[in-house]
Formats: C-alpha cells, sequence, structure tokens
C-alpha cells in the first residue's frame, strides 16, 4: 500500500482537472504543484545534503529568463526554454559552486542569499538584455489552464521520481553523510566538494525548470518577481520548512499549505498586504513546535489529535 | 615492509610546533602505538597522515607512495581508515545506514555495500543495533561504531584515536578483541591510547612522543624502561 502511495496520489491527481473546476482554483492547483517542485529541488541540496541556500531564486529566475528572452529575442517558443535552461542553469550553478562550496554553515547561506540579489541587481539593469523592470512579457500558448497543469505535473513527478532514486542511492547516502559531519564523511572516503557539487547542481537545474514553466504559464516575468528574495528564494526554504526538511513528502505537503495560505491570506481585505509578516510569524511558529515539519513531525501531531479526543 | 612511513614530520601552527621532525615507519601487519601525555601531538600527527593537514615539513608515504598533500577522501580510497577521538556518528542516521554510506567506497551497487555492512557489524558486535539511531547509542558503541565506519572502508591500514577512552572494563575487553580481529585480517594498525596495560598487551612497537618530538621508539618492553618515557609520564604525574 505505501509503496503504490505516489501512484495512487498521481493517479487522482491526474483526473482532477476531469473534475470541472473553475480557472481560479485550477491555477492555485497549478502554483502549488510548481511550488512542490521547487521545493523538491531545494530539499536534495538544503534538507538532505544540508547545505542550506538562500539564494534558489538565482536558479529560478534564469530559467524564467531563459524561456522569457528565447521568445524576446528570437521568437523562440518559451517552452524551449525549458530545455534550454538545464545546461545553462547547470553551468552557472558549477561555477557558483566553485565559489559557495568552499564556505561552510552560514558563510555559504550568506553567500547564496548575495547571489541571488547580485543576479536580481544585474537583471534589472541589463536592460539592452533583459528589458530591465520593464520585464518581459509573451503571448501565453493556451488560454485554459487545463494543459499547463498537465505539464508541470508531469515534471513534478518527474523531479519527485529522480530525488527519490538518487536519495536510496549511494550519492544519497553521501549527501546525507556530508550533511551530518562533513569531516567524519571527508576521511571515510567521500569527495564532499564533489557531492556538494552534484546536489547542487541538480537542485539548480529543477528549480530553473520550475521557472521556465513559469514563464511559460504567467506569461509575464519581471527581475523583482522571479529573482525574488522574499517570494521565491524565502517561500521555497518555507515550503520546506513547513512540510518538512528532508522528507520525501515535505515539499508537496509544504506547498499545498504555503500557496493556499497565500491565497487566503491575500484575499483579508487590509491583513493581506501584510500577508509576508504572518508567514515569518507561522515560520517561527512551525520552528518551535515542529521543527521537522508536519510530514517529519507527523507523530507528534497525531499524538496532540489523540489527546484531543482522549 | 613498511607500510607507512613518516618522514622527518614537522607541523607549525604560528609559532608552536606542534609535531618537530618526527620519523618512523609502521611495519604492515603490525599494531603500532603511539603514545604521550596531553597535549604531545599525537591527534596531530594523525591529521598529518589522513590528510587534515598537509604537514609543514617532510613527507608521509603510504606503500612507498607520497600521500601528505593529498585530500582525506583521496588518502582513504588509497587504503587508510581512520577514526577520530571525539566520536563524529552520522547522528540522524542508523547505525546500519552509517556503515553502508562508507561501504559504498568500494562497492558502489547498493547490494555488495550491504553484504560487506553485515560482516562488519557482525565483527564489531554491532548486528544487534544496526536500527538504533546513532545518536542514542552510548559512549562505547558509539566508539566501536567509527571502527565498524572505518573497516567498511576495507582499508589496509587503520588509525585508531583513542578508541579505548572513557569504556568500562567489559567495553574495554570487546574492543581489545576486535582490535585483535582487526590485525588477524591483516590490517596494519596505528593506535593512539593512554591505557597503558592495553598498549603493552597489544602492540608490536611503540613511538612516544612529548611537546611534539619523538622521545622515543621501540618494542613494549624497552620503552617501559626507557627513563625519558617514565620521566616523561612520572613528570605529568608529579606535577598533577
Amino acid at each position: 500500500m505505501k509503496k503504490l502511495l505516489p501512484l495512487i496520489i498521481l493517479g487522482a491527481l491526474a483526473v482532477l482537472p476531469l473534475v470541472g473546476l473553475n480557472t481560479y482554483i485550477m491555477h492555485v492547483i497549478i502554483l502549488a504543484v510548481m511550488w512542490t517542485m521547487a521545493g523538491i529541488a531545494w530539499n536534495l541540496l538544503g534538507g538532505y545534503c544540508g547545505q542550506v541556500s538562500f539564494g534558489h531564486a538565482a536558479f529560478f529566475g534564469m530559467g524564467a529568463y531563459t524561456a522569457g528572452l528565447l521568445m524576446h529575442h528570437f521568437g523562440i517558443s518559451p517552452w524551449w526554454g525549458l530545455v534550454v535552461s538545464i545546461p545553462i542553469v547547470a553551468v552557472v550553478s558549477l561555477l557558483m559552486g566553485l565559489v559557495v562550496l568552499r564556505l561552510r554553515g552560514p558563510y555559504f547561506v550568506l553567500a547564496t542569499l548575495a547571489i541571488g540579489e547580485v543576479l536580481r541587481i544585474t537583471c534589472e539593469n541589463l536592460t539592452p538584455l533583459t528589458n530591465g523592470t520593464l520585464g518581459i512579457m509573451i503571448t501565453r500558448t493556451w488560454v485554459e489552464k487545463t494543459p499547463y497543469y498537465y505539464i508541470i505535473l508531469a515534471l513534478a513527478a518527474l523531479a519527485f521520481v529522480a530525488i527519490r532514486m538518487i536519495i536510496a542511492s549511494r550519492w544519497g547516502y553521501y549527501f546525507v553523510a556530508v550533511r551530518e559531519d562533513q569531516d567524519a564523511a571527508e576521511s571515510l572516503g567521500i569527495n564532499t566538494t564533489l557531492y556538494k557539487t552534484i546536489a547542487l547542481a541538480v537542485s539548480a537545474v529543477i528549480t530553473g525548470l520550475a521557472g521556465a514553466f513559469y514563464t511559460t504559464y504567467m506569461g509575464y516575468i519581471d527581475p523583482q518577481v522571479v529573482f525574488s528574495l522574499g517570494e521565491i528564494s524565502i517561500l521555497i526554504i518555507m515550503v520546506v520548512m513547513v512540510g518538512g526538511v528532508a522528507t520525501q513528502w515535505g515539499p508537496a505537503v509544504g506547498a499545498v499549505i504555503m500557496v493556499l495560505l497565500a491565497e487566503v491570506i491575500r484575499s483579508i481585505p487590509r491583513l493581506g498586504t501584510a500577508y509576508q509578516t504572518l508567514f515569518g510569524i507561522l515560520l517561527i511558529v512551525i520552528i518551535i513546535y515542529l521543527p521537522n515539519g508536519l510530514v517529519g513531525d507527523f507523530h507528534k501531531i497525531r499524538r496532540i489529535f489523540r489527546k484531543g479526543a482522549a | 615492509m613498511a607500510m607507512l612511513e613518516v618522514k622527518k614530520v614537522s607541523m607549525f601552527f604560528g609559532g608552536l610546533a606542534a609535531l618537530s621532525n618526527v620519523s618512523f615507519e609502521v611495519q604492515q601487519g603490525d599494531i603500532l602505538a603511539l603514545i604521550g601525555p596531553n597535549g604531545a601531538g599525537k591527534t596531530t600527527l594523525f591529521n598529518c597522515i589522513n590528510g587534515f593537514y598537509k604537514p609543514s615539513l617532510g613527507e608521509v608515504l603510504f606503500k612507498g607512495q607520497r600521500i601528505s598533500g593529498l585530500k582525506p577522501h583521496q588518502i582513504c580510497r588509497q587504503g587508510v581508515a581512520r577514526t577520530f577521538q571525539v566520536v563524529k556518528p552520522l547522528s540522524r542516521m542508523d547505525v546500519f545506514d552509517n556503515v553502508l554510506a562508507s561501504a559504498f567506497l568500494r562497492n558502489p551497487t547498493r547490494g555488495a555495500a550491504e553484504k560487506v555492512v553485515d560482516e562488519v557489524l557482525e565483527f564489531t558486535g554491532l548486528e544487534e543495533d544496526r536500527h538504533v539511531i546513532s545518536k542514542g547509542l552510548p559512549l562505547g558503541k558509539r566508539k566501536r561504531l567509527e571502527i565498524a565506519r572505518a573497516m567498511a572502508t576495507q582499508p589496509e591500514m587503520i588509525l585508531l584515536d583513542e578508541s579505548f577512552a572513557g569504556l568500562n572494563p567489559t567495553e574495554l575487553d570487546v574492543s581489545i578483541e576486535i582490535i585483535k580481529g582487526i590485525k588477524k585480517k591483516g590490517v596494519t594498525i596505528m593506535i593512539i591510547e593512554h591505557h597503558m596495560k592495553v598498549i603493552m598487551s597489544i602492540s608490536d612497537h611503540i613511538v612516544v612522543l612529548n611537546y611534539g618530538q619523538q622521545i622515543a621508539e621501540g618494542a613494549p618492553l624497552e620503552i617501559g624502561q626507557n627513563p625519558l618515557v617514565v620521566e616523561a609520564y612520572l613528570g605529568e604525574a608529579s606535577g598533577a
């Protein structure tokens, strides 16, 4: 039963559009699936390999802009962005890795945060290439939501399976060994720099794919959105923290909750503008009471509910 | 045959010479004990051999090949494994996974690696604890887990940093048997230890360090009667 769970969930998600949901609900679901994919990517590097990145907007934005610029400059379908973003994001992440992966702990965090911000500012000011803060507008391929839904569902499912396989393999063990004790890992024959680089590159490429999808789906991007510290880099971390760091289902659970919360809070008059403040409070509560997230601390939650029932 | 050659190794930290001009050889299949008072430079020497430090002067040869300057993971791949005095288990992994992470070094496929883990766990007497999260193990078993992980890399030589410290008498006996078992497998051993009774009974050769200087070297009996060694140890004892 437990082995079949991913298939059952995928099957349920596959027939979901047939129910005939309205476009707004479809939009929310598509965003949740997209954030699941991004969360899965971040979780590999930050959760399993223990390298907490505050700069994943760099990869998301790069993927998004790859798709956008192909259309903007060459008139090539932004769907090619999904393909082209892979080598571009991979190469850039490897170059970044040369610098940031030498750093440990808080220094790594700060370096990734800086890189994300540097890319945003560069993108804002490199007007001839990126159209600056005006952003890039493209025509969307479809008006209805269903095709986008199936595409992001397929991408997220692929990412889920790929990461699941990696985690069960030798690589997965090496990633966790690096997280638990880098010196011990190194002296047990694990090339920690190499495996951190692999985790970074795989994580970056998947995040970039989510970004490229974002462009094709939303039809408009600008640096302050796709390279955003708060809306991308930190939201990715929140998705994983709320769902459960280094858990298989954490990113999916976290993405659904965060996207729903964002929509609900924003729709409250006046309070809506303060949704990031509320996210901050939520994060503090999660860290204090459920440090392993909803999935990681599921047994704790169940105990609380049992007590409540008794 | 000399498995490991330490040649005129010195290590400076700023103006402090943590090791000065240390030279000795470890013969294949032997147990060499490295002893000396606290702060003598024993762990520093391990760090120089295993690649955490590059010696400031001198070099280390393993099977005739220079290894100083290589990274720790490269040295481990060449066949030198080590344990840590302050144990470093992969805390949130269970015992089996801890050892599995090391076994992958020479067994890329999971099936082969798991077989090695089973052997090593049996050898170190940890098979009953295979599903215990390593954070929850008592110290004695965490020390044994260190040995198990090192053995899972299938080394030709193993560096044991105070694997007996803090053990109760029963645990001590178990660990001594494990060390003898490692020797029986033909793995060369270098061990840092304070427990003199253990050292005298298991080691083939002893090197004594004091303040980074190599003050004596020889068979256990000679070392026990060496006036310099006695002074280094008794001097410390009278000061305490």
